[in-house]
């Protein structure tokens, strides 16, 4: 379990996550959602020590992220970050393969390259795997990472905004294939999404920000509502019942 | 036989046959004693600076993820041109030859490695480091230090400033035997040192944020790459003068040879490449330029040209 204790973030006088507390049930797609500017990001890098916090703490299965050998933790949480960018000509399989690194500190036997395999297939990117990464599109870019962290075969995946720039096709895959992970593999994921519709369909635990501060949290059902949407968004949403889930329309 | 085992091949072939030539084309029975010693000890120089060069520039380039950049930009030359300057305007030109001795060695590269790593742990200590913000404080050292030494050339004895210019280019010809003794074991120890950290160092070639999410200490490999970059410069600027920039021209050329990013395979390309084109370049500043022209101008003018095109072709893509 990710256990989220009192955690304060600023940056000289600006704090942009105040005092949040809170547990994420494990085994479950848990959607991070709020303004931009809200806190979402840092608290995702606050979680996966990219960053670290001025005051309180994180617990992963009930240590402290300060007690945590970060070579192992990496065996236990995979956080793939925003800006994935890098400028190396790399393929498709041998970013896959770096997913296996906290195991193996690159030397892979074949117990690794099998789990490279089924990651590949897993995601659907077997065919390209000799492609390079520059070479695909932003869709399969995000599937080839989606992959490695897939290798990497930890518990906990975080994924900042994985949507990000992509068509509905490609968010719908990634997001069917990200709740796979939870119903077949058994993963815990935490994801911080935009499109609320995709959080409505797709997640089951939300965490709603907002100023830095944790405003709601909750299954689906409870937060996906007018009034609670308007406290976090400070706008007008309509909730309509689709097939029993609920559909939001904050166009206007 | 893959591809990357017969550029090796090949380069190394190059290598040896340049050495060769290098140490043995010109020989006569009655210069032999003479030349042989000196051309040993120049062959000796080039592999430990052309090894010290290439590897500190590769591994520069993985911990700043970027492929144009050489740990000359971080001043190191600059400082090395202020200390030389200030031994002729405090003492004299006459106490120059103080620096090639084995204690003038140790002190400037006790005060290089010193000030280098009183930087990078002054800048890189807080929690959110940013690799860039620490090469640009180094950048703008290097320029406040260039900056003093043009001051105090310009004031000068103009005879002073004389000797003071041949220190500014890089040479091979003035290297101090005991020098090589001393700097061998350190470049030794730092190449072992650093291939323990290779696969590693693959791993941080893809930024930050994947490196730490993979468990790599993100923090201690980068310090303690930094600290061997800054020694390994430091060695190759006090034994053979600012030659730096041979970095960028020697790790490209191995990039696109070998087209890697897996250190095992550039690193030892970049080393190859950079000795290989170090005995090139005394091969044709001795016997064909006959003097008349230091290494570093022609090392400069090439990698000059090869950067620029470099950058045109950064743009382009």
């Amino acid at each position: 379990m990710i256990e989220i204790r009192n955690i304060t973030k600023s940056y000289g006088e600006k704090t942009v996550v105040e005092d949040v507390s809170i547990a994420l049930p494990t085994g479950k797609i848990t959607a991070f959602i709020g303004s931009n500017g809200a806190g979402k990001s840092t608290i995702l890098s606050l979680v996966s020590r990219l960053i670290a916090a001025n005051e309180g703490e994180v617990c992963i299965d009930g240590v402290s992220l300060a007690q945590w050998n970060t070579r192992e933790l990496a065996k236990h949480l995979a956080i793939l970050g925003q800006s994935t960018h890098f400028n190396l000509r790399i393929t498709v399989e041998d970013l896959v393969r770096f997913g296996r690194f906290p195991h193996s500190q690159g030397k892979l036997d074949e117990a690794d390259q099998e789990i490279i395999d089924e990651a590949l297939s897993y995601t659907g990117l077997h065919d390209l795997k000799g492609r390079f990464i520059d070479e695909l599109s932003g869709g399969q870019q995000q599937m080839a990472y989606i992959a490695m962290a897939i290798a990497q075969n930890t518990k906990y995946i975080l994924l900042d905004e994985p949507l990000n720039n992509l068509d509905m096709r490609r968010s719908a895959q990634i997001m069917s294939l990200l709740r796979r992970l939870v119903h077949e593999k058994g993963k815990t994921v935490i994801v911080v999404i935009h499109d609320i519709n995709f959080v409505s369909f797709y997640a089951d635990f939300i965490v709603a920000l907002k100023d830095g501060k944790l405003r709601h949290s909750g299954p689906v059902s409870e937060i996906i509502k007018p009034d609670v949407l308007k406290d976090i968004y400070d706008m007008d949403i309509v909730v309509e019942d689709y097939n029993g889930k609920p559909l939001c329309v904050y166009y206007e | 036989m893959p591809r990357n085992t017969k550029i090796f091949a090949v380069l190394s072939l190059a290598y040896v046959a340049l050495l060769l030539a290098y140490v043995f084309v010109g020989l006569s029975w009655e210069s032999w004693g003479f030349s042989f010693p000196r051309r040993i000890k120049i062959v000796s120089a080039i592999i430990l600076v052309g090894t010290a060069i290439a590897l500190s520039s590769v591994v520069f380039q993985t911990i700043t993820t970027n492929h144009i950049l050489t740990p000359s930009i971080m001043g190191l030359d600059s400082l090395y041109l202020f200390l030389q300057t200030i031994v002729v305007f405090a003492l004299g030109s006459g106490h120059l030859v103080m620096i090639s001795d084995v204690p003038g060695f140790l002190m400037t590269l006790l005060l290089m490695v010193g000030a280098s790593t009183l930087l990078f742990l002054l800048m890189f200590r807080r929690d959110d480091q940013n690799i860039y913000f620490l090469v640009l404080v180094g950048f703008v050292f290097g320029t406040v230090f260039s900056g003093l030494a043009d001051f105090m050339q310009v004031i000068i004895d103009p005879n002073e400033y004389s000797v003071l210019e041949g220190r500014m280019f890089a040479t091979f010809n003035r290297i101090n035997l005991d020098l090589l003794w001393i700097a061998a074991p350190i470049i030794v120890a730092l190449l072992i040192m650093t291939v323990r950290d290779f696969r590693a160092l693959d791993v941080l070639s893809l930024g930050r944020t994947h490196a730490i999410n993979l468990g790599v200490n993100y923090r201690g490999l980068v310090l303690r790459s930094l600290i061997s970059i800054a020694v390994m410069t430091s060695v190759a600027t006090v034994l053979v003068g600012p030659i730096t920039f041979l970095g960028i021209l020697v790790v490209s050329l191995a990039r696109a040879l070998f087209k890697t990013y897996r250190h095992h395979i550039l690193a030892f390309g970049a080393i190859l490449v950079a000795v290989t084109v170090l005995l090139l370049g005394m091969l044709l500043t001795e016997r064909i330029l006959m003097f008349r022209t230091p290494l570093s101008v022609i090392i400069n003018f090439v990698g000059g040209l090869y950067f620029l095109y470099l950058l045109l072709k950064a743009k382009n893509a």
